[in-house]
């Protein structure tokens, strides 16, 4: 069994440095709108990390800084000792990152969605990709739809085939932003087992962005609530059960209250 | 200001991804599915429509010749015209224009769509540059496509005048004198100027096209608007380009 600091691949039994992601004071802005503000926090490597918030936190914007794809404002962005933002970083640290709807490549079967990846890189003969696109249907039951398209697939077949794609890529550091979003109950769950199961057999590092209070209660090493931009709260699962902060409470447990509706308090 | 500005950004970022693409040519090879998919797309879908729409065009022009040369007196000369236009001028920005409506919005919508549904967001954290595989093998297959589509539309256009100058009365010009009138002052650099023109129409709309694809931000609205804007911007720039090249050419 690998220890912590190291990822093992799931194809190949090889075991790779697992990283971890430095995240300092980073602030964006877009026009005169801060969507994120001197946030700072690590995920150590091969840890679950969840970042929670309410919708337009900016917790999409932030995983997008990490994985790349946007320029900070302010502050940097560190995976493993390179920077985010740097071109080169993607081709020294394998990162995948899950989308919030998928973003499958529709004119592709899924086989060739999972195989996209391996083909372009030449990293294996056709044989090869046969081998590893199959182990990774598998890891995910996905064997049957090999030959669908995306358009063919249910909104939690689709969340899979993303993170079999994803698994391929034989990440260090794994992405995932709203995995469980537009899931039924059930199916939330399959999914957080699945993402709990990846860092468990193959130590990848995880960065969740959720608002999924019970993927974040039952999975996560580690958890971060943003708020308007801001970090208002790090700690564990254990910490979130019995939250100090009333913001964190309201956010996480809400009370439904038909007598005094919030969205007559908005008004006023 | 802030329409000058979006249009010196529209212009750096074509250029950026004509540089970017230019640097993935050696990827080509490999990518030949993609490049001959990309030709069928181009060249193959789009025959039909030039052939249809040059035969009618070859067609009109040997008619209107026709009509006003009949008092001159120089209806033998009807084949001369309808060639050299074809070839130099009508060919050449009929296959822009067509692609520019058939191919380059399909280009726009569809890269667009990729875009806001993050499919090139995702190529991109695989380290999958898209302008090495969605942009280069559609500018390879359009310089290869057009020039085809060019020579065809020149025939069918030619083909159309002909039978236009021997079956409408106030012509009646035998074949043989029509086209020895076409041969005769056509020479070989008209073809070619015509081909010259229809291949920097043709490169210039799909990498335009391609460029607005891939700054598409925002939802549906916004992938129809991209559309628009790239047929629009095509032919604007099909037909500033067309005097231009046509003065470097002369």
């Amino acid at each position: 069994m690998p220890g912590p600091s190291q990822t093992r691949n799931p194809f190949t039994e090889h075991e790779t440095p697992a990283v971890s992601v430095a995240i300092e004071g980073l602030s964006k802005s877009f026009g005169n709108r801060v969507v994120l503000d001197q946030v700072t926090f690590s995920v150590q490597p091969g840890e679950i990390f969840v970042l929670m918030g309410p919708s337009g936190s900016g917790k999409s914007v932030l995983l997008k800084h990490v994985i790349g794809l946007e320029q900070p404002s302010g502050g940097r962005v560190q995976v493993d000792q390179y920077d985010a933002t740097a071109e080169e970083t993607r081709e020294k640290v394998r990162m995948a990152i899950v989308f919030q709807a998928g973003a499958l490549f529709n004119s592709l079967t899924v086989y060739d969605n999972l195989a996209l990846y391996l083909r372009e890189h030449d990293l294996a003969s056709e044989d090869g990709i046969r081998e590893k696109v199959g182990r990774a249907l598998q890891i995910l039951s996905l064997e049957g739809a090999a030959e669908k398209y995306p358009s063919e697939l249910s909104g939690g077949m689709k969340k899979r085939v993303a993170i079999a794609r994803a698994l391929v890529m034989e990440p260090q550091l794994l992405l995932y932003d709203e995995p469980t979003s537009e899931l039924d109950p059930v199916m939330s769950a399959t999914i957080s087992e699945i993402i709990a199961l990846l860092k468990n057999e193959y130590h990848v590092t995880t960065l969740v962005v959720s608002h999924d209070r019970d993927l974040a209660l039952n999975i996560a090493d580690r958890v971060g609530i943003l708020m308007d931009g801001r970090l208002i709260f790090l700690g564990t699962p254990a910490d979130l059960r019995e939250p100090k902060d009333p913001r964190v409470a309201a956010f996480l447990y809400p009370q439904i209250d038909l007598q005094n509706p919030r969205y007559k308090q908005l008004e006023t | 200001m802030k329409q000058i500005l979006s249009v010196l950004e529209g212009v750096g970022s074509t250029w950026l991804l004509l540089l970017r693409a230019a640097s993935y040519v050696g990827t080509l090879p490999r990518q030949r599915t993609r490049f001959f998919e990309q030709c069928y797309l181009i060249g193959y879908t789009t025959l039909p429509i030039v052939a249809i729409l040059s035969f009618f065009i070859g067609s009109v022009l040997a008619l209107q010749a026709g009509y006003s040369m009949q008092n001159f007196g120089a209806k033998q000369f009807i084949g001369s015209l309808v060639g050299l236009s074809m070839a130099r001028e009508l060919g050449p920005v009929m296959v822009a224009i067509l692609l520019a409506g058939r191919v380059g919005s399909a280009i726009t919508a569809e890269l667009a769509s990729m875009k806001v549904y993050q499919e090139v967001d995702a190529l991109v954290t695989m380290n999958i540059p898209p302008a090495r595989i969605l942009v280069l093998p559609r500018l390879a297959a359009v310089l290869a496509m057009v020039p085809v589509l060019a020579i065809i539309a020149d025939l069918v256009g030619w083909f159309g005048g002909a039978i236009v100058a021997k079956y409408v009365a106030f012509i009646s010009i035998e074949p043989e004198a029509y086209f020895t009138a076409l041969r005769r002052f056509m020479k070989f650099k008209d073809v070619m100027n015509g081909l010259i023109k229809a291949e920097c129409f043709g490169f210039v709309v799909t990498l335009v096209c391609c460029n607005i694809g891939l700054n598409t931000r925002g939802g549906p609205r916004e992938i129809g608007a991209a559309v628009t804007r790239a047929v629009v911007v095509s032919l604007i720039l099909i037909l500033v380009l067309d005097y231009f090249v046509t003065k470097v050419l002369m």
